[in-house]
């Protein structure tokens, strides 16, 4: 009975995302086989840069590290119920906030730079969330208006600062100076230890991913383990338990939205002490919105979040092969990224409006 | 006409709800049939009304084998259902919600005027009385029945289900649909009637059906039936019906409210001048038609809600804010109305929903991290203490049946030995068994001391329980009193404001 009942959640949980992926491929290959190119082919080709030498697993790895964080963020909120769209502006904020401490006290000793900018980047993303999280509790906006309107500004703000005001003086491309060495990571691939596992000294992969995990975890510990968490829980599935039972909601609801930017937040500490070294305007590309898919497939828990993470830096990086290789465009990655993420919206539902008829039934 | 359940069997996963039922409907006679809940009398109605598809056995009308695929082939058979739940439209008026699905047309619109007058023929015939052109937002919960009613005569039933139809009435409204009952079966038509208030079985009913655990256990006629014999049949052992409670040694005033005073918001009754002290060891009940501000004093008492004037005092104590969470710190436990929504969050397991508003709880976890064996050691403990079956601690609260589910909520109220239960409504939609045992968990704790603030809509269950009876009506206490002697009619009278209310309109 017991097994049964654990064999049955399991199942619930993950044939969404099972078979999302296997629609997403077929209908992918079909995409493909019209184009005129060999679906298995292009899939190998997809899924071999990242499988065949560890450096190659190392950039899917890199890929994968600012989707884990965007994630997170994601699934943080919905665990207290809410829908968190701005990853996109608080990861931006979170990035400039770490680019500005770097500036700012240029010459902290690395001890201190670091966890400073680390926790400067975590706070201009937590700032960032706290606000739409302050007015939907204290106001009642809802979260996906406010968040979407919060993604604007951050951009708006940071490319106007940066353009106007922190420019690196002479050059095209709008990004700030290099941030001083202290505050810098470097790839793994540029230690030895690195170079002797078989990574290229160019390899993209840093500390940020200890980051990203240290990340998962802590997040799983507090979706499991803590009142905090408990909290969230109780929150997320009837709002009017949760003020029945002596939770402040609105502190909470400001709380969650907080960490929840903070985590996105986080994803400046890989893009600017790591990736790029400094700000860059505009660079992010959708890191935010990609989380939401990245939550979705794995089904809002941090482990699923890893795994979906994982599954999106190996498309990322297999697209570029596909580029190379084939004559399908490296679009076609995009566009089976955005299939994932219909399938599994759908699926999920199906997944429990069958579980509620399944109970309605039972209890009839 | 003449219906005919034979072998009738629906099973959902791991439940037989409906177990081989064979039943004969005759015209012009009212059936009750009774039954705990879960004893499939629900499903059974549901299979001849088409809800459901049954998977085996068949319906008859009049010898003629059916097979109904939904509800419309059911309504087409003269086959009609009054829900427990309305299912109406607020902002149209009453008229419209009777035609509405089924609108007579005329010339491709429809003809108002041929609405109006079915509505109000139907009306009249039965003494049904709404104003048709009301909009179903003015009219109060018995006309909002009478409407549904409407509904199912103006599709032309002459086999009418009605599924709990008192449970929402006053005794004065109820008594007025029991008339109408008998205006139905007089012109022939037949009436089922799924209930769990024996007294009402008793006085209406020709026929008694019984059920318990999806089988059919037997149809008893009204004349002949008694309410010990049909509980013993429905639960199968003998029930107490009285409870057993001695005298109220009443202590020390342990909570009084001193002229509370709330503004009436969109939703929500306002409250006047409210004074009243509840007493160590004693039940007060509050009695009123729901609605009369009955949430929102029980919200006051708990935290939920802040007084707009007045003082709250706690022992000897004034109380500055009240919060939810002071509430519980100083001992003030709370059974809330809707147990599904606010006292459970019915997607998490028993343990969790155990530790609702304790997660705070030194023996269950420590610097804001919990420990999983302690939450189900403690859990176990409580499930254990209180009777509640229930395979195990990780099974989704959702999944118990109503009983259940109150017996967890009062196993982590009580845990804490509060000082005062504020508990509404603690056994609506309880089975019979449950009722029992959950009465007798009041008197015990009264006789321990605890002071137990009781809101129940069963006038029977506020007599039977409380040592005094405060009345509100229209956000007002008119009236407090001893429970010992005051009998339903003379708190029907209180209530619906016939007497102490002051602005009758």
């Amino acid at each position: 009975m017991l097994f049964k009942r654990i064999a049955l959640a399991f199942w619930e949980t993950l044939w969404p995302p099972l078979s999302a992926l296997t629609l997403t491929f077929l209908v992918g290959g079909g995409i493909i086989a019209a184009i005129g190119e060999s679906p298995m082919e292009v899939f190998t080709l997809l899924f071999r840069e990242g499988l065949s030498s560890f450096d190659g697993f190392a950039r899917v790895l890199n890929d994968a590290t600012p989707l884990m964080l965007t994630g997170l963020s994601v699934a943080y909120a919905f665990r207290a119920g809410y829908f968190n769209i701005g990853g996109e502006g608080q990861l931006y904020m979170g990035a400039f906030a770490a680019m500005l401490v770097a500036t700012a006290l240029p010459g902290a000793p690395r001890l201190l730079a670091i966890p400073l900018a680390i926790l400067a980047a975590a706070t201009g993303g937590a700032v960032w969330g706290a606000i739409p999280g302050y007015l939907r509790a204290r106001f009642g906006v809802h979260e996906v208006i406010n968040t979407i309107m919060m993604n604007f500004l951050a951009v708006g703000i940071t490319g106007y600062l940066m353009v106007h005001h922190l420019k690196e003086k002479g050059q095209m491309i709008p990004h700030t100076p290099e941030i001083p060495e202290a505050y810098q990571f470097d790839g793994f691939g540029r230690s030895t230890w690195g170079q002797n596992l078989g990574l290229d000294s160019a390899n993209p992969l840093g500390p940020s991913l200890i980051l990203a995990l240290v990340a998962v975890l802590v997040v799983w510990l507090i979706f499991r383990r803590s009142v905090e968490g408990y909290r969230l829980r109780v929150l997320g599935l009837s709002p009017q338990a949760a003020r029945y039972s002596g939770i402040s909601t609105g502190w909470l609801t400001v709380r969650a939205m907080a960490a929840s930017g903070a985590l996105a937040g986080l994803v400046g500490v890989h893009e600017v002490l790591l990736y790029r070294h400094r700000f860059l305007d505009n660079f992010s590309s959708g890191l935010g919105f990609l989380g939401i898919a990245v939550a979705l497939m794995g089904r809002n828990h941090p482990l699923g979040v890893m795994l979906a993470a994982l599954l999106f830096g190996f498309l990322n990086t297999g697209a570029l092969e596909i580029d190379i290789f084939t004559e399908v465009p490296r679009e076609l990655v995009v566009v089976m990224q955005a299939m994932v993420i219909l399938f599994v919206v759908s699926a999920s539902e199906l997944a429990s409006r069958r579980a509620a008829r399944r109970r309605k039934e039972k209890a009839a | 006409m003449k219906v005919r359940l034979s072998g009738l069997s629906k099973s959902f996963p791991g439940v037989r709800a409906v177990d081989d039922v064979s039943l004969e409907y005759e015209p012009g006679k009212l059936y009750a049939l009774v039954g705990e809940n879960g004893a499939g009398k629900s499903t059974l109605m549901k299979l001849l009304y088409g809800m459901l598809p049954p998977d085996a056995g068949s319906i008859s009308i009049d010898n003629a084998p059916l097979r109904f695929k939904s509800p419309q082939d059911a309504i087409a058979r003269r086959i009609g259902m009054v829900h427990q739940h309305f299912m109406l439209v607020d902002t149209l008026s009453a008229a419209e919600n009777v035609i509405l699905g089924a609108e007579p047309l005329k010339g491709g619109l429809i003809d108002r005027k041929a609405a109006r007058d079915a509505v109000q023929g139907y009306a009249d015939r039965f003494h049904l009385d709404v104003d048709p052109d009301a909009p179903m937002e003015s009219l109060s919960v018995g006309e909002a029945q009478r409407v549904e009613i409407l509904k199912v005569l103006y599709r032309g039933a002459d086999f009418l289900i009605f599924d709990e139809p008192t449970g929402v009435l006053t005794p004065q409204e109820s008594r007025f649909l029991f008339e109408i009952l008998h205006r139905f079966t007089a012109e022939g038509k037949t009436v089922v009637l799924i209930t769990h208030k024996l007294d009402e079985v008793l006085e209406l009913a020709d026929e008694v059906d019984v059920m318990r655990r999806g089988r059919y256990v037997g149809r008893v006629s009204g004349s002949e039936a008694t309410a010990e014999g049909l509980a013993r049949m429905m639960v199968g052992r003998e029930v107490l019906f009285r409870v057993e409670k001695g005298e109220s040694k009443p202590g020390a005033p342990i909570l009084e409210l001193d002229n509370i005073n709330l503004a009436p918001a969109s939703g929500r009754r306002g409250l006047e001048n409210l004074s009243f002290a509840i007493r160590e060891g004693e039940i007060f009940g509050i009695a009123g038609v729901e609605g009369n501000g009955q949430r929102e004093l029980a919200g006051i008492v708990t935290g939920l809600l802040q007084p707009g004037g007045g003082r709250l005092l706690f022992g000897d104590e004034a109380l500055q804010k009240l919060t939810p969470r002071s509430a519980r710190e100083m001992g003030i436990a709370h059974v809330p109305e809707d147990r599904q929504k606010t006292g459970l969050v019915l997607d998490m397991d028993l343990g969790e929903n155990l530790m609702l508003g304790q997660e705070d709880d030194a023996d269950i976890g420590r610097g804001g991290l919990l420990s999983p064996t302690r939450i189900r050691r403690r859990a176990k403990e409580r499930i254990g203490h209180f009777d509640l079956r229930a395979s195990d601690v990780g099974q989704a609260a959702r999944e118990l049946s109503g009983g259940n589910q109150q017996k967890l909520i009062l196993a982590r109220e009580l845990a804490r030995e509060p000082r005062l239960l504020v508990a509404s409504q603690p056994t609506r939609g309880v089975d019979v068994g449950a009722i029992e045992a959950i009465h007798r968990i009041l008197i015990e704790r009264r006789d321990l001391g605890m002071a137990v603030l009781l809101f129940s809509s069963e006038l029977t269950e506020l007599l039977a329980l409380s040592d005094r009876i405060g009345v509100l009506y229209r956000g007002r206490l008119t009236a407090v009193l001893e429970a010992e002697g005051c009998d339903e009619e003379e708190l029907g009278l209180w209530i619906t404001g016939a007497k102490g209310g002051i602005d009758v309109v």
